[in-house]
């Protein structure tokens, strides 16, 4: 066999497994939006259909003010932008930290550190809102955010990138006169720009997922995020599910945004670490 | 411009381990060409790492210039250091990265563009100011290595193997202009590297280092016709010094060495002694005359001719010959050795005599 018509045909092949995959991603999310644009009963006949009948476009304004969700964007925006900043920002200190000084108990920090990792999220729920609630920090911003300001991932994940650059950019630095601030800010951190990149997008989707802790730390309305925003469509109105759905196809754009805008990066960080 | 002192410097990477450098002791002057050579391992870098301040002595003081340095940072030694693999800032500009010391010291960025156009001229590499290191050759990243550590007009330039990257050809002619731009600034130099060339051809003196000590310190010729060490005459020279096993006994005349080696020598009685000739010290004669051997090897190198001959004994000889005959492999022929140029060590490798005529 020519050796290019074995690379042609591996190449379909791998064509088609992509295509496959990727159909499997995108299925739901057209379901969604399908559903999105049904009316309230369409979605319930039997056998379902696949597209609604008469697009209801309203259903779209119609959702996103039955429930104040610009204030829900806004609560969602704010998390988002302190959660990206904050974990990008703790996890480069951090992981140069853990990466570059020589500090006693070391080990024993990053280890226990790793075991945070460990630890699932559902277990510190109710240890944080009793902290955040005995600061005064229930249903306010500032309780919402800060407990989500460091990414034990995000510090591991550049500890390991810092460690992937060498040493010796940073020492020519210093014989050049740098300090260690100027260092770490000129030097290491635009270095370090594909993991940084990572960090913050997955940070920001984590923002903007994020559901129960939101529930849990806020209590009116106007403290409410999207996601939560959402889910209050059922029970309140006995599940709207095109309603729920097209504030949920509404809630996706920012994700696709910051996906797209950070995707060059993103992909050559998960290259470059390896992980995740 | 300063003169560098290095005071039993030694350091320990890990507690109990062996010492990566082990009380090195060199004194620099003002302006010199030193050149620090070794095999790998021996503690070259973590020496220059330490003059640089980039790496702490565990015992020891560094003066540079008559001032104590050893507790300084990097930034306050007034030295510029060029790195084996370069280490330019990957992220900047070729002009950025000259000029980033300056920067850091705060020069007047006005001066910091004619600075470093001026030095980008003289390297010739004025048109790759606005390149990025990834878009340059080895040899242009190591001219931006070396225009970086220019710019600054440091007292003191350290460089780690600057030119182990290069090829043969422009290794070469970097040697030729490294020792032109020290002769030309005057600044002192500190080289490492494992090249013995660039040992011999740069240097003005030599320290051989063998595991974290420094053998021998001395101007090159003198390191190659004298070497202090057995190890430092095995490490300098191609092909490798000849070694013969024997020792030193009293009567004066004539010694007896492996390979039926017999010469008189001027050295206190050993045991166990060694006898160390160069390849070019050992002559060829009729086998009658001096050890029979026969010719494995015959390696015409064009001027010379290096003819490796087993002695009877089973040691290797190997001799340095002039363009003429040469004899074949298989051949009997004789060594003798030229007695006034060869050395010997003493058991633990110490040079306590030569041959005497
Ligand atoms: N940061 C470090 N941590 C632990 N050991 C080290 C460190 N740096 C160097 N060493 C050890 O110290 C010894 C000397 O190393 P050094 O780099 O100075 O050798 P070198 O003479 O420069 O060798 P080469 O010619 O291979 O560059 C080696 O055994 C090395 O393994
Ligand atoms: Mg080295």
């Amino acid at each position: 066999m020519r050796p290019d018509r074995a690379g042609r045909r591996r190449a379909v092949a791998g064509y088609t497994a992509a295509i496959l995959l990727a159909s499997v991603m995108l299925i739901p999310f057209l379901w969604m939006l399908s559903t999105a644009l049904m009316d309230e009963f369409e979605v319930f006949q039997y056998p379902p259909p696949l597209l609604p009948a008469d697009p209801q476009w309203a259903n779209f304004p119609n959702a996103l003010t039955q429930l104040p969700f610009a204030r829900f964007f806004l609560n969602s925006g704010i998390l988002a932008v302190c959660m990206v900043l904050g974990q990008t920002l703790t996890g480069a200190l951090g992981g140069y930290a853990f990466a570059r000084f020589r500090f006693a108990g070391r080990g024993a920090v990053f280890a226990a550190y790793l075991g945070a990792l460990m630890v699932p999220a559902i277990v510190l729920l109710i240890p944080r809102f009793l902290l955040i609630d005995a600061l005064g920090g229930v249903d306010t911003i500032a309780g919402l955010v800060s407990t989500e300001l460091v990414s034990v991932w995000g510090v591991f994940l550049l500890r390991q990138f810092f460690l992937s650059l060498p040493r010796e950019t940073e020492d020519a630095a210093r014989v050049d006169g740098a300090s260690e601030w100027t260092i770490f800010w000129r030097i290491a951190l635009p270095l370090a720009r594909p993991a940084l990149a990572t960090v913050a997008l997955f940070s920001f989707i984590d923002a903007w997922k994020s559901f129960l802790w939101p529930l849990v730390v806020t209590q009116s309305l106007e403290m409410r995020t999207v996601e939560v925003g959402i889910a209050s469509f059922h029970g309140l109105y006995y599940a709207n599910w095109p309603y729920q759905m097209a504030a949920a196809v509404t809630a996706l754009i920012p994700v696709l945004v910051a996906f797209l805008a950070s995707q060059r990066f993103f992909t050559r960080g998960i290259q470059l670490t390896g992980i995740r | 411009m300063a003169s560098v002192r290095l005071e039993r410097i030694a350091k320990r990477f890990d507690a109990g381990g062996t010492p990566a450098v082990d009380g090195v002791s060199l004194e620099i002057a003002d302006g010199e060409f030193t050149v620090i050579v070794g095999p790998s391992g021996c503690g070259k870098t973590t020496v220059l790492r330490m003059i640089a301040g980039l790496e702490g002595p565990t015992a020891g003081r560094i003066f540079i210039d008559g001032t104590d340095v050893t507790d300084l940072p990097p930034r306050e030694r007034d030295i510029a250091m060029v790195f084996q693999n370069y280490a330019l800032y990957p992220h900047l500009s070729v002009r950025e990265n000259i000029g980033f010391g300056l920067r850091m010291r705060r020069v007047d960025p006005v001066d910091i563009a004619r600075r470093v156009d001026r030095i980008a001229e003289s390297l010739e590499i004025g048109v790759l100011l606005d390149r990025r290191p990834a878009q340059l050759s080895g040899g242009q990243r190591q001219r931006v290595a070396l225009a970086r550590a220019i710019v600054r007009e440091p007292a003191v330039f350290l460089f780690d193997e600057p030119l182990s990257n290069l090829d043969a050809q422009v290794r070469a002619q970097t040697r030729g202009e490294l020792v032109r731009l020290h002769r030309r600034l005057g600044t002192t130099m500190i080289y490492v590297t494992h090249d013995q060339v660039e040992a011999m051809t740069m240097a003005q003196r030599v320290a051989v280092m063998h595991k974290g000590r420094v053998e021998q310190f001395a101007p090159p010729l003198d390191v190659y016709r004298a070497p202090s060490t057995l190890f430092v005459a095995s490490f300098l020279g191609s092909p490798t010094i000849n070694r013969f096993a024997g020792r030193v006994l009293p009567d004066g005349t004539s010694q007896r060495f492996d390979g039926g080696v017999r010469l008189r020598v001027e050295a206190p009685l050993a045991e166990v002694a060694t006898l160390a000739v160069r390849p070019e010290h050992l002559n060829l004669v009729a086998p009658t005359e001096g050890s029979a051997g026969e010719v494995t090897l015959v390696e015409p190198l064009g001027p010379e001719t290096i003819l490796h001959v087993r002695l009877t004994g089973g040691e290797q000889a190997t001799l340095r010959l002039g363009a003429g005959t040469t004899p074949a492999v298989g051949d009997t022929v004789g060594v003798s050795v030229r007695a006034t140029e060869a050395l010997v060590y003493d058991a633990r490798g110490r040079l306590m005599g030569r041959g005497v005529a």
